[in-house]
């Protein structure tokens, strides 16, 4: 670990100056990931503002009928709010299926989106890796790579996106808020990450300074009809080999509308518009859920290694949509 | 002498379990010590070559740092014959993480960060780290872990396998595995002021060990060496010898004439402190109509290091298991250039019984009869291959028990892999076996006027409950009751015992503390019975494998799993297990269920999760630390039903007492896989079951 400088912000638009004037800064939530890349040394700022104690940690209702969460908001909070559990279920249980509970304790929201991938090139400052080292080449393609991703990848970078909890905000359209320079701005889940193209040391859209202060979820939080699960190598405290957030609305024996996101096989949450547009519509039984898996599915780009990444999330999606369906 | 409880036997809570929860019982890194300073280890980045530079410029002008300690400047260590332990010695490197350099400084912040910023060049050279079967370098070696002929034979193998009604010739496979227990590796290493002694706070599984290599490289007088171990979190074998970090902090102490410490990372325990070898295992097995097997055939190639052999003995508990006329068992070995493995938690039988276990569960569906039958038909009267008697031999109870407990009977083949919905599930069976041997030690005790006895001996307790147990054996020999009873070990100023390891450590340090209170009672009744004013003082001893050469003597068990396989995901969870063990007498029945239930937690760790993966470009562990190397957390256990059938083994030591704290690992992973396959179809010869190995 280097030496740095610590500092406590009062406000955002404190934060955000402070931040601004230092070089090389970071923001400091909960530390659960970017405390260990320090020890590491593949994180190095010499100056880390914490905004783990400002006043983003409530949970409001907003006008509108959605949720405002705020940055600071713990994990272990958010999952176990009366609000999230009742009308985003989905968003509980993508939060308690990640860590364990200690994690959880001190990871804040805005923390979980920006928590950097677990390739272990990545991790291990004597090895080569492009997002870390950018140029430095990608020894995940050609090595251990079974965790890494089969979407949205790029020769320069194969790195998935570890959080569980933004793929239910992926599925549930969530919008981003953060304070930069110029003010506050929204981005769209959607938007917020970046794919790995031949710049994979940038994970999200955010400038340098900018703050994450909350994050919106719109009124629907398909409620009765969602889930989210995942598969992983031990039954808790590992990540996503893939998981699964989905939603179903059926109407008539059709689909209304679908949500799908995928964790665990991309650079970033992955929405999975493919199958979603296959299904609009279409009747809601297994074979479209099949075929609308299948639609996603071929846009993958699997390695030797993750290449059973396929059959895993077709199973998953299949499953995770057919239970859904049963239970309408 | 007035009242005589019944110590042995007794569940009693740990002794010093109050004193770890409290944090009172001291772990080597926690010692204090006057002016210590904080030592950190440099890792080679490249796996074979010479180290071409060091820059340790930036380094040494951070403020706090003390000394940076590179092959360029080390001390000349007095012996290197152990080329593992000749920290420092030189320019080459023989595996990816070797020590090239410890900084000492103020704090470990700075030493670490110190670290980052010296400047390591190489002269790189190719390195070789695949173990492959088809290497034409397997060598074999003159004997494998500890003393066991390398290879058996006997009848016509070849003869027999060609021409049996029912055969089967499959490969099984086990990763690199590390051993990982919770507490690192650690060392605190004060010198005195002559330089001619040094003592260490050093956390592992025998102190009288690592005293001896420490006085060899150092060139000092043994009984200059202290080692002070109370307390050990865990060590699975990896505590078990002594390791390059020990001397380094030796090292580093005497450099910089002042006492350091030193802990590792859990990164730098997967390269320096010792692995399970990868293994590769034909196994070849036939059987007559009725299933009796007529040919046994064990073939293992594994890993070595280019510094040192370590070689697993791997099928040797194949030697003993069945009864067939015609057997061969051989091990051959890969030198690499990788860390040097070692023993890990029942080193051999681990995965050697995960292959032939599942091997046997092969023949006996081939020979369609069941696993736990066919382990019956096949039980040995005497040991296959010695052809003596066993001092004890209680497979078939364990297994019949076994069967019953589980409710075994109640298990159609095949019938749940039909079941409807999502899952599946199975069930399966396979034996466990474990020596039972015991080292040679010495303890002393001495009486006092009182009448409290103090029972001294070097031996350890690495979290397994020995404390307890030799308390309560100390009070049985000496016919007393447990208050009278005081127990010091973990120190190697203590009579000289043998450390934890092979399962060894209670018959070792019981049988001398027996041969002592033997003597005290002698002694006592010499003195009428009358302890005298400067109290009473006997030397007990055991000389080791006294009755080896009259009997076979092992521990057995039988493991039943019972799994749930989610055919979407290939998922596996065990809902339950079931052991049931013969090995000998149960001092304390609390700390041994704690042991089986660990071993057998282990086991399913080791069938469904653990796996190092070696990069063979780098020739590093790439997934080396927590989050990447799986081990089984309290989620993936269900129900494990611990129990052990009454024996009292009268050939193995005094009090009966074969040894639990490794048979619980062993079988385990094979019932695991046994039942998979129950449930699936699907045979899984290559651990860890991994998801995708069983999506379709």
């Amino acid at each position: 670990m280097n030496p740095f400088r610590y500092e406590r912000a009062n406000d955002a638009a404190g934060a955000v100056a402070a931040h601004g004037a230092a070089a090389a800064a970071a923001y400091l939530g909960g530390g659960t990931n970017l405390v260990d890349l320090m020890k590491l040394r593949v994180a190095r700022p010499e100056t880390l503002v914490d905004v783990a104690r400002l006043a983003h940690d409530r949970i409001d209702v907003l006008p509108s009928g959605g949720v405002r969460i705020g940055a600071a908001v713990k994990n272990s909070v958010l999952a176990a709010d009366r609000t999230i559990r009742s009308q985003y279920p989905m968003l509980s249980g993508a939060l308690l299926s990640g860590a364990s509970g200690q994690l959880r304790n001190l990871a804040t929201t805005g923390g979980n989106l920006l928590q950097r991938t677990r390739c272990t090139y990545f991790a291990d400052v004597s090895k080569p890796c492009n997002k870390r080292d950018p140029g430095s080449g990608c020894p995940a393609r050609t090595g251990y790579h079974r965790t890494l991703g089969i979407f949205g990848i790029s020769e320069s970078c194969i790195a998935t996106h570890p959080s569980d909890m933004a793929v239910a905000l992926a599925a549930l359209d969530a919008i981003v808020r953060v304070r930069g320079a110029s003010g506050e701005r929204e981005i769209p889940l959607g938007d917020f990450y970046r794919l790995p193209g031949t710049e994979p040391q940038y994970d999200t859209v955010l400038e340098p300074a900018d703050l994450i202060v909350a994050v919106d979820l719109p009124p629907n939080g398909f409620a009765r009809s969602s889930l989210y699960r995942k598969a992983r190598d031990r039954a808790s405290y590992a990540f996503a080999l893939v998981s699964v957030a989905a939603a179903l609305e059926i109407e008539d024996g059709r689909v209304r509308e679908v949500r799908l996101a995928l964790g665990g096989v991309a650079p970033k949450p992955w929405r999975a518009t493919a199958a979603e547009a296959a299904l609009r519509g279409k009747p809601a039984t297994e074979a479209s859920f099949l075929e609308a898996a299948e639609a996603e599915l071929a846009h993958a780009r699997p390695l030797p290694d993750n290449a059973f990444k396929i059959a895993l999330a077709r199973n998953m999606i299949v499953r995770a949509l057919c239970d859904l369906a049963e239970a309408a | 002498m007035s009242v005589v409880e019944r110590a042995l036997g007794a569940g009693l809570e740990r002794i010093d379990g109050p004193l770890k929860v409290t944090g009172a019982a001291r772990y080597a890194y926690e010692y204090p010590a006057e002016n210590v300073a904080y030592g950190y280890l440099i890792g080679s980045t490249i796996a074979k070559g010479r180290i071409a530079s060091v820059d340790s410029s930036a380094a040494r002008a951070l403020p706090g740092v003390i000394d940076i300690v590179t092959h360029e400047s080390a001390p000349r260590l007095a012996d290197v014959s152990d080329a593992a332990l000749a920290v420092l010695q030189s320019a080459d490197v023989a595996y990816h993480g070797q020590i090239v350099g410890i900084v000492v400084a103020q704090t470990l912040e700075i030493s670490r960060h110190a670290a980052s910023l010296c400047v390591f060049t190489y002269a790189e050279e190719k390195h070789d780290v695949e173990l492959r079967v088809d290497r034409p370098d397997l060598y074999k070696p003159d004997k494998v872990n500890p003393d066991f002929p390398t290879d058996s034979a006997q009848g016509n193998f070849e003869r027999a396998f060609a021409s049996a009604a029912h055969a089967i010739d499959v490969t099984y496979t086990t990763p690199h595995e590390h051993n990982n227990p919770l507490e690192p590796h650690a060392t605190l290493a004060a010198w005195e002021d002559d330089g001619a002694g040094v003592t260490l706070y050093d956390a592992n599984q025998g102190p009288h060990g690592i005293r001896d290599d420490v006085a060899k490289a150092f060139g000092l007088a043994a009984e200059r060496v202290r080692i002070i171990a109370p307390y050990v979190g865990g060590g699975f074998g990896s505590k078990a010898f002594t390791h390059p970090h020990v001397i380094a902090t030796a090292m580093a102490a005497k450099v910089a004439a002042r006492p350091v410490k030193i802990a590792l990372t859990r990164q730098q325990m997967f390269a320096l402190v010792g692995h399970r070898t990868p293994t590769i295992q034909r196994l070849r097995l036939a059987a007559d109509r009725a299933g009796n097997l007529s040919a046994i055939g064990h073939d293992v190639v594994e890993a070595t290091s280019t510094i040192e052999e370590f070689a697993e003995q791997t099928a040797v508990a194949t030697r003993m298991m069945y009864t067939a006329p015609n057997r061969r068992t051989t091990h051959r070995l890969a030198r690499l250039d990788v860390p040097s493995p070692s023993i890990m938690r029942a080193p051999g039988e681990a995965p050697g019984m995960f292959a032939l276990e599942s091997a046997i569960d092969e023949i006996a569906e081939a020979c369609g009869i069941d696993p736990v039958e066919f382990r019956i038909r096949n039980e040995p009267a005497l040991d296959p291959e010695s052809g003596l008697p066993f001092s004890s031999r209680n497979l078939v109870a364990c297994l019949r028990r076994g069967a019953e407990r589980f409710g075994w009977t109640a298990r159609e083949p095949g019938a749940r892999g039909r079941t409807p919905g999502r899952r599946r599930a199975g069930y399966g069976v396979a034996a466990s076996t474990y020596p039972a041997r015991t080292r040679p030690s010495t303890a002393r005790i001495e009486l006092d006027e009182a009448g409290g006895y103090r029972v001294l001996l070097d031996a350890s307790d690495i979290g397994t409950g020995a404390w307890t147990a030799l308390w309560q054996l100390s009070a049985e020999a000496l016919g007393v009751s447990l208050e009278r009873v005081h127990v010091e070990i973990g120190d190697s100023a203590l009579p000289k015992a043998p450390g934890a390891g092979g399962s060894m450590g209670l018959s070792s340090w019981g049988s001398a503390i027996y041969d002592a209170a033997q003597k005290l009672r002698a002694e006592l009744e010499r003195h009428g019975g009358r302890v005298p004013s400067t109290g009473l003082r006997v030397e007990g001893s055991v000389d080791g494998n006294v009755q080896a050469k009259d009997f076979a003597r092992h521990a057995f068990g039988a493991q039943f799993a019972e799994v749930s396989v989610d055919l979407d995901t290939g998922e596996v969870r065990v809902p339950r297990l079931c052991g049931v063990f013969a090995a000998g007498r149960i001092v304390n029945p609390r700390t041994a269920r704690s042991q089986l239930l660990g071993g057998m937690t282990m086991g399913l760790s080791m069938a469904l999760h653990e796996e190092t993966v070696l990069d063979a470009r780098f020739g590093h562990f790439a997934n080396h630390d927590f989050a990447e190397y799986h081990i089984a957390v309290n989620a993936d256990v269900g129900e494990i039903d611990v129990a052990w059938i009454d024996e009292v083994d009268v050939h193995v030591n005094p009090f009966g007492a074969k040894g639990v704290g490794e048979i619980g690992i062993v079988g385990t992973a094979a019932a695991i896989a046994n039942a998979v396959y129950d449930a699936t179809g699907i045979r899984i010869r290559d651990l860890p079951i991994r998801p995708e190995k069983l999506l379709v």
